[in-house]
């Protein structure tokens, strides 16, 4: 036997789980939104979840070659944004836009803050708010649910009639509960399942890649939030059910405001981002100028972050409790 | 705190086995937390029996070292040392005969029972005890607080991956350690006392509990998690306490000895036995057969590896101590020293050993730190070379446990960046 051995300081061991194993496990929980969404609108969501996948990994690919870095494409990050980003589009909206969203949700949301780690705010949300701003007409209309391949059958969201007055509740849209819960309605690609969503979720937590805090905080604080204000009638009559199902608030709240990088690093510091996201996103929709606000509110708080950080610590060892003296 | 992949079935039911006699041993002068023994004893040519006094020192921090073998001394020079990689070393060749020291008589209870707090202290001194859980603290000065002690905890915690030998101790010498127990309890006089115990080892739980109702003593049984065994820990789970950033036990009144550290006291008073062996887990997938050795110090390691083989893989990384605090050897020729609790042969350099990648803020070690201090955080100061930042956010209260770097996705490596720093700032205040 050689007489060689590697020669480094403690820890000898590691935890199995690196970045690529936490990047595609969040990947294979996004898989059934995605699925369900693509049965729900069509062939045509399917090209644009595959556009925008693709544009994503091939951005990430030449802007790691031109700042001269290793490229990273197979830990799955670069992918996971292109997937959110394509989950965050209208399903019948032009596959260009996906392709355009992802090239900015990586060049400049991602690569121009440093890469993987660096970026301040959620990349994908990034790109959906500049789509929005850039594109309003083709980032406003959804596609209508199982009107397969024809372009002009097209539905508006339930937040929208709502916000638009055409409906004042459920009954007026002719859907229910169900409907919301399964993804019968119009809405972004992967934001309509609530069932796919929440089983990704479930694996999310089982892995223990996520952990409750954000996700429960931020629903809590949408519902509470809606059910005190969510009703002309007066307070506490909000159809709190209604606001938790619909719109992008699960996608968000289990797969967007969790990001590891652009949300707080301690638990109590998540709950605060948590409960803020909710409260911004009550306000835009009841309040506010859009019909939906879980991608401007997460885009809010992404930018609180490092203050939520400063000040919401752990509890260090030995700081606080002294043994006084003398203490029998 | 986090519960690791354990390993310990590979030695836990391995009853402690005599490791043969070496043919040459190599003591080294530094075994202790100090400087290296400075009056040496013995030269070139002198015979000395198993316990005769190698060599000692009359300032500061430090503990006598003995011959672990009877033999014929043959050189004092550099040697490889498993901590410091080189340093002096006395070199004893044996004749065979392992004859012990004339002076290594056995005390009786009553005599045992007789002696005072500071005939025990000088006999624990004179036996060169250092804290055997790998802190190599001498011993006689841990029992000589400032103050009066409230509270005494044995830790038997063992929280170490692949480590048993503590376990096959309490196991097996149950009875030794609760007299070692009571004779350091006789020296501090503490109010109470604990045996803290992982609830992975539910046999020595059973057996001290049995042993320790008599004295009143509580068996505080902790959660296995890693680092529950650190003093710290320790301390705070034992008596709801923490010990204030900067302090030590001391302090607050609590001592915590190591469960070998309190065998070894045993055997000193008792046998009148200095330290010149101790258990140690020879461990690792790469063994056919990992045993728990009661090696002689100086045994070179790679004779322990050969009772313990054949080779079943190449290894790769050969560790003294356990896998998240250990100490990686360059060489199998290092002998065991005081301080050796483990030996620990792993056949795959750990993907640690990877490229570094940026920090993804998962906050896995900002959660799971034991001292509750934002590791990664404090790496980062030390990365821009912003040190009193780092003391800022409580760089020197780190424990050195390991665990950050262990969790860590992107594979960095905070705590080696965070030791490092912390060389820096003590020479830095010097």
């Amino acid at each position: 036997m050689d007489n060689k051995f590697f020669v480094s300081s403690s820890p000898h061991i590691a935890k199995k789980e690196d970045v690529s194993i936490v990047m595609w496990t969040v990947n294979l929980a996004l898989a059934p939104a995605g699925i369900i969404g693509i049965y729900i609108f069509g062939l045509h969501s399917l090209l644009l979840v595959a556009a925008s996948t693709i544009a994503a990994v091939l951005t990430e690919a030449f802007m790691q070659n031109a700042r001269r870095q290793k490229v990273t494409v197979s830990d799955g990050s670069a992918f996971m944004t292109g997937l959110l980003l394509a989950y965050n589009l209208p399903p019948n909206c032009p596959l260009w836009i996906g392709v355009i969203g992802s090239f900015f949700a990586i060049a400049i949301a991602k690569q121009a803050f440093g890469g993987l780690g660096r970026n301040i705010f959620n990349p994908a949300l990034a790109s959906r708010a500049f789509l929005l701003a850039a594109w309003p007409k083709h980032m406003t209309v959804f596609a209508k649910p199982f009107a397969y391949g024809v372009d002009a059958v097209t539905q508006a969201t339930p937040l929208s009639l709502l916000k638009e007055g055409k409906a004042s509740g459920l009954v007026d849209m002719g859907l229910s509960y169900w409907d919301l819960f399964i993804g019968n309605r119009g809405g972004s690609l992967g934001e309509v399942c609530i069932l796919a969503l929440l089983l990704g979720g479930l694996y999310l937590l089982y892995k223990r890649i996520i952990t409750w805090h954000t996700p429960l905080s931020f629903i809590l604080t949408v519902g509470i939030f809606t059910w005190a204000f969510g009703s002309k009638q007066g307070f506490f009559q909000g159809d709190f059910l209604f606001h938790i199902l619909s719109g992008g608030l699960m996608l968000g709240a289990i797969f967007m405001a969790t990001d590891y990088v652009t949300s707080p690093i301690t638990k109590n510091g998540q709950v605060i981002f948590g409960v803020c996201c909710g409260l911004l996103t009550g306000i835009i929709r009841i309040w506010g100028g859009y019909p939906e606000g879980v991608c401007y509110s997460i885009l809010i708080m992404n930018s609180v972050v490092p203050l939520i950080d400063r000040f919401v610590k752990p509890r260090r060892y030995g700081i606080v409790k002294v043994r006084e003296e003398g203490k029998s | 705190m986090v519960k690791l992949e354990e390993h310990k079935h590979l030695t836990e039911n391995k009853p402690i086995e005599k490791a043969e006699l070496p043919s040459k041993v190599f003591i080294p002068l530094l075994q202790h937390l100090g400087k290296p023994l400075d009056l040496i004893k013995v030269k070139a040519g002198d015979d000395v029996k198993r316990g005769t006094l190698l060599a000692t020192s009359d300032k500061g921090l430090f503990a006598p070292v003995h011959a672990s073998i009877s033999g014929k001394v043959t050189t004092i020079a550099d040697y490889p040392h498993p901590v410091s990689g080189f340093a002096r070393a006395i070199a004893i060749e044996g004749d065979g005969k392992d004859e012990a020291c004339p002076d290594m008589a056995p005390r009786s209870e009553e005599e045992a029972a007789a002696l005072t707090a500071d005939a025990l202290k000088k006999i624990i001194f004179e036996a060169g005890i250092v804290g055997l859980g790998g802190a190599t603290f001498p011993t006689h000065i841990k029992l000589s607080p400032s103050k009066p002690i409230e509270d005494f905890i044995l830790n038997g915690a063992e929280c170490e991956p692949y480590l048993t030998c503590d376990y096959r101790l309490m196991v097996e010498r149950a009875d030794e350690i609760i007299k070692g127990m009571k004779l350091v309890t006789n020296i501090l006089k503490p109010r109470s006392c604990y045996i803290a115990i992982e609830d992975n080892k539910p046999e020595a739980i059973k057996l001290m509990q049995e042993r320790a109702r008599m004295f009143n003593w509580e068996v505080v049984v902790l959660a296995t998690a890693y680092p529950q065994g650190g003093e710290k820990q320790v301390i705070k789970s034992c008596i709801g306490t923490e010990v204030p950033s900067g302090k030590l036990p001391f302090d607050i009144g609590v001592v915590v000895h190591n469960v070998a550290t309190v065998y070894a006291i045993y055997e000193a008073v008792y046998l009148k036995k200095p330290l010149y062996e101790r258990a140690v887990t020879v461990s690792g997938s790469c063994l056919a057969n990992p045993k728990n050795l009661l090696a002689r110090i100086g045994t070179p390691v790679k004779d322990l590896i050969g009772q313990c083989g054949p080779l079943v893989k190449e290894p790769k990384k050969i560790i003294m101590g356990g896998p998240m605090m250990g100490i990686a050897q360059y060489t199998m020729d290092g002998p065991v020293i005081k301080g050796t609790s483990g030996i620990i042969l792993l056949d795959e350099i750990q993907e640690r050993e990877q490229e570094e990648t940026f920090c993804v803020r998962c906050g896995e070690c900002v959660q799971n730190c034991p001292m509750g201090l934002n590791p990664g955080l404090i790496a980062l100061a030390i990365s821009k070379d912003k040190l009193e930042l780092a003391e800022e956010y409580g760089i020197m209260d780190c424990i050195e446990c390991g665990l950050c770097a262990y969790l860590c996705p992107s594979r960095r490596n905070i705590v080696q960046a965070i030791k490092a720093a912390k060389l820096r700032i003590r020479d830095a205040k010097k």
